[in-house]
């Protein structure tokens, strides 16, 4: 009998052999994959169990912070300005994130190479891992008088500085409060985030860079740029029919409001900038070809993104497919297939602003280590030339003419020299309009440039310039005030 | 403790003080005896040590109280170490202190995860629910006194061979009683537990004792017919087809706990003993062969007929994948998250999160184990296992009769089973039961009935031990007496 209990011994042992491989396979090979599963709750409580650093405006006050908790966790993550900063720096939740908070994770908990040093000292001490700190661009007063003016209407407003690509405001409305959603307490953070995510409004949506629009009138300052660049000049006369047949179709495209550019026939090229003349500019855009339109729009960046950017964002498109004449007629005066996001055109602004230089836009301008020393700070850096600095100075001026004596009237600062263009961007029949405006201020060297969106902000009576440029004016005002 | 026996040698050897009591006239205490005692001693001091870990870890600082707790264990299995003293002498010194060590760990571990559900309740300002380790160590208790009446009770396990048949009755009955109304209740999806008043017992593990002292006394008897050769077929010995009717039966049993009680773990359990103890009487491979040639047409059709099957080898075989993690795979897949946290070396006792893992004090306690203590950890605890199967398996090979062998190898690879099938579930090895882990796993039945399995083991392996009256010049106590000469005792065929 004792050879069967031997060969049983031997079964017994291969058994625990087995679970001795698997407890090595699972427990020193396997475990890190699993520690970073995605349903792997531990990851983030691990996290919350460290001091994480804290993200801060322009100036140091923070807006997002870490305060002990007196829960099963040792911190909280607050948010003292709740709704102003939710786009920017996000939330940090038990199973989600977003914003600065999702794409700077790293750095803020503590994990980043960067904070290797600090690390190691740790180690030493014994002391807790802590993480490093954000101080951002963004500029108080900017960032709630955008949120003030803009209101309950939907839409988003940037504002950057053109000389270094510095994003000052960054509003997208409506917009959430993180608290919620930062929660420890599992039912009251899913709540939350169900009622965000089925709101039709879509809070959680960044519109300003997250979101496309049809730019409207706002793209003619692209295809002036394209017109000017093939030699045309301000003064020069191109034809503004009342009415312009498009080719290859038995559309007619009529002025806004039937309106009359110049003598009905013929305008100049400021002038039909300066009353955003839809004739002459789909006219210009057809003589200019659909390939010069898109060389320019693609120089001012669509059809791409901004790299490195620490925010969700979605590229502004300008169609990449060749179009035909009644195509690129639309496309010429921002209708058809273009797409732009608020913080593209704000960066339009800013380049023609700047000499024709677009500064590379940037949100996070330093990181501090847990000692608050600065480990790294941001340098402008030229981004792209999509003009020329001719080109760009006679842009500068249509722009001025536009707010002068044109259809932006209302974004004049008293004292100030401003420049801008409005648009109304249809968007379906039926459908109330999108109120556009761009431009900076002061006009010669200036310090700031801005683009405003409201949704269905056109109405039946409202233009960009009605809607859409006060906003721009309390923005650029409050950003002079600021920074002068 | 009323009459101390004089003091011997220096005062300070406390082993060497108490190395003559209590044992019976005219019995020579073996020296290994103390050995016993010594590795006990260990026992209580890895308990107190991670315990006061806990403690230092949750609490900040270690009050007395963690000694007291300490040497209440440690005078706990001392009583069960002077009862092997007293009736059984010559028995395995090793079993006792491995079985203490890995009861004291879990109740450190139990007690841990009381504490983590007070903090919680405290932080969350909810009722702070009764902690379930006194409870506990109240069953420890209780089957440390089952322990001894084993063995005060039973003299002479060869007695047990003779109430076979009632045990088989017995044993059948406590195995069916969860599927009566009334007394049985059903707790997670599986009914194989008894209600009686407030009290739940999960008779199957008693019945798996009863049982295999049936399946031992019945083979016994029937071993000789059953290794009888029919034909011989792919270089293997096959029985004749009217000698199945035994194995056919258990297989049947055991699918009927399968489909009645859906308690996948103990029909699994119940088999592998059946077919252990049975190639151990026949000697007959060809009965493995059949067994789990039965045991792979039984699961084939029991995944084609019962849903809970599927689901359960569904959320083994795809537990990350759709929504398996959160739904199906939820307690497997926080499980496998509690070993990876722990990774190699463990996040240290106190300082990990397993309260996160669902049944982090009963089945899934071993992944509570594998992030405090890492994989270290788990490699101590199963190698502490695979030393209490082998000491068992050593029992087998010394006993010096048939049943005494038949029984100690069932009961000792129904142990190796049962942590396989539990920890292999837990670590996604094979598809998850629900099994409890011996002598750690929170749980009255369980622990009650292994401690009688091991007084089992104890009072057969002291059987062989002590001097053969047959070879009276084998030196006394000698175990390489034992273990060097040819122990086939019994010949089979």
């Amino acid at each position: 009998m004792n050879s069967p209990i031997r060969k049983v011994a031997v079964a017994c042992l291969v058994l625990f052999a087995a679970l001795l491989v698997n407890a090595n396979w699972l427990q020193a090979k396997k475990a890190d994959g699993l520690r970073h599963e995605p349903n792997n709750a531990r990851q983030i409580t691990e996290r919350l169990e460290r001091e994480r650093g804290w993200i801060a405006v322009a100036g140091g006050q923070a807006i997002a912070s870490s305060v002990p908790s007196d829960d099963e966790y040792k911190y909280q993550r607050q948010y003292p300005a709740t709704k102003l900063y939710a786009a920017i720096a996000g939330y940090y939740g038990l199973y989600t994130s977003a914003g600065l908070e999702r794409s700077q994770n790293d750095f803020l908990s503590g994990e980043d190479q960067r904070l290797f040093v600090s690390k190691v000292s740790d180690l030493v001490t014994g002391r807790q891992q802590r993480g490093g700190s954000i101080v951002t661009t963004l500029v108080p007063r900017i960032q709630q008088v955008a949120t003030t003016a803009l209101g309950n209407r939907k839409g988003a407003v940037v504002a950057l500085d053109p000389k270094t690509g510095e994003i000052l405001a960054m509003v997208t409305s409506p917009t959430y409060d993180p608290t919620p959603l930062a929660s420890h307490d599992e039912t009251t953070a899913s709540k939350a985030a169900q009622t965000l995510n089925t709101d039709p409004d879509k809070p959680l949506l960044n519109r300003a860079t997250q979101e496309t629009y049809p730019p409207g009138s706002t793209f003619k300052v692209i295809t002036a740029a394209a017109a000017l660049n093939a030699g045309h000049q301000l003064e020069e006369r191109i034809a503004a029919p009342d009415q312009l047949p498009l080719p290859q179709s038995r559309t007619v495209l009529p002025n806004f409001g039937g309106e009359r550019c110049g003598d009905g026939r013929t305008d100049t090229l400021i002038h039909a900038l300066t009353i955003s003349c839809n004739t002459a500019f789909a006219q210009l855009g057809i003589d200019l070809t659909d390939d010069a339109l898109r060389a320019q729009a693609e120089a001012f960046g669509f059809n791409s993104t901004v790299p490195d950017f620490p925010l969700a964002q979605v590229p502004s498109v300008y169609p990449t497919q060749p179009l035909d004449g009644a195509q690129t007629a639309q496309s010429a005066i921002g209708q058809f297939d273009d797409r732009v996001t608020p913080l593209q055109m704000a960066q339009v602004a800013a380049a023609v602003g700047n000499n024709g230089v677009m500064m590379r836009p940037y949100v996070v301008s330093e990181l501090l280590g847990p000692d608050l020393k600065a480990i790294s700070r941001t340098e402008p850096e030229v981004y792209k030339r999509p003009v020329s600095a001719d080109v760009a100075a006679k842009l500068n001026t249509m722009m001025q003419s536009v707010v002068s004596n044109g259809t932006a009237t209302k974004a004049r600062i008293p004292g100030v020299a401003v420049a801008g263009k409005t648009g109304t961007a249809e968007h379906g029949d039926n459908e109330p309009s999108h109120a556009w405006f761009i431009g900076f201020a002061p006009a010669v060297n200036p310090s700031v440039a801005v683009a405003v969106v409201v949704e269905d902000g056109g109405g039946e009576f409202g233009t960009g310039g009605a809607v859409a440029a006060p906003v721009a004016q309390q923005v650029m005002k409050a950003a002079l005030d600021v920074r002068r | 403790m009323t009459v101390l026996p004089p003091l011997r040698g220096k005062a300070v050897d406390l082993t060497g003080t108490f190395a003559r009591f209590p044992v019976p006239a005219g019995v020579d205490l073996p020296p290994y005896r103390r050995r016993e005692l010594s590795l006990l001693l260990f026992a209580g001091l890895l308990a107190t040590a991670a315990l006061a870990a806990v403690v230092l870890a949750i609490d900040g600082n270690i009050t007395l109280s963690v000694f007291a707790y300490g040497l209440g264990f440690s005078a706990l299995w001392g009583m069960a170490h002077l009862a092997v003293r007293r009736f059984a002498p010559a028995a395995d010194p090793i079993l006792l202190p491995l079985v203490a060590a890995l009861n004291g760990l879990g109740l450190v571990m139990i007690y841990r995860l009381d504490l983590a559900k007070i903090n919680a309740a405290e932080k969350a300002g909810k009722k702070i629910p009764p902690g379930v380790a006194p409870l506990q160590m109240v069953w420890t208790l209780l089957a440390l006194v089952v322990f001894v009446l084993v063995l005060a009770i039973i003299r002479d396990h060869k007695e047990l061979s003779r109430y076979a048949y009632t045990a088989g009755l017995i044993g059948l009955v406590f195995l069916l009683l969860p599927a009566m109304p009334l007394v049985g209740a059903t707790i997670n999806g599986a009914r194989l537990w008894l209600r009686v008043g407030p009290f739940t017992f999960q008779p199957s593990e008693i019945s798996k004792i009863i049982l295999m002292i049936f399946f031992a006394g019945y083979l016994v008897n029937k071993r000789e017919v059953l290794s009888v050769v029919s034909r011989s077929f792919l270089g293997m010995h096959f029985p004749r087809a009217r000698d199945l009717g035994p194995v056919l039966v258990a297989w049947l049993a055991s699918l009927g706990v399968l489909i009645i009680e859906k308690d996948l773990g103990s029909s699994l359990l119940f088999f592998g003993m059946f077919l252990v103890i049975l190639y151990v009487a026949t000697e007959r491979a060809s009965w493995v062969v059949i067994g789990l040639g039965l045991f792979s047409l039984g699961a084939v059709i029991s995944y084609q007929l019962f849903g809970h099957v599927q689901v359960r080898v569904d959320g083994w075989l795809h537990a990350f994948d759709g929504d398996n993690p959160t739904s199906t795979s939820f307690q497997l897949v926080q499980g496998l998250f509690g070993f990876a946290a722990g990774g190699v070396t463990g996040t240290g006792l106190g300082q990990g999160s397993p309260q996160r893992v669902p049944f982090a004090n009963t089945d899934f306690i071993v992944a509570s184990i594998g992030e405090e203590l890492g994989l270290a950890g788990i490699m101590a605890i199963l190698v502490i296992y695979g030393l209490v199967v082998m000491r068992g398996l050593r029992t087998a090979l010394g006993a010096r009769d048939p049943f005494g062998k038949m029984l100690a190898a069932g009961l000792a690879a129904s142990l190796a089973l049962q942590v396989f099938v539990q920890v292999g579930g837990v670590m996604r090895l094979i598809p998850l039961t629900g099994l409890t882990l011996p002598f750690i796993s929170y749980g009255g039945s369980s622990i009650v009935s292994n401690a009688a399995i091991i007084a089992l083991l104890l009072r057969i392996s002291d059987s062989y031990r002590r001097p053969d009256p047959a070879t009276p010049a084998a030196p006394l106590f000698d175990p390489n007496a034992v273990a060097d000469s040819p122990t086939q005792v019994v010949r089979t065929t």
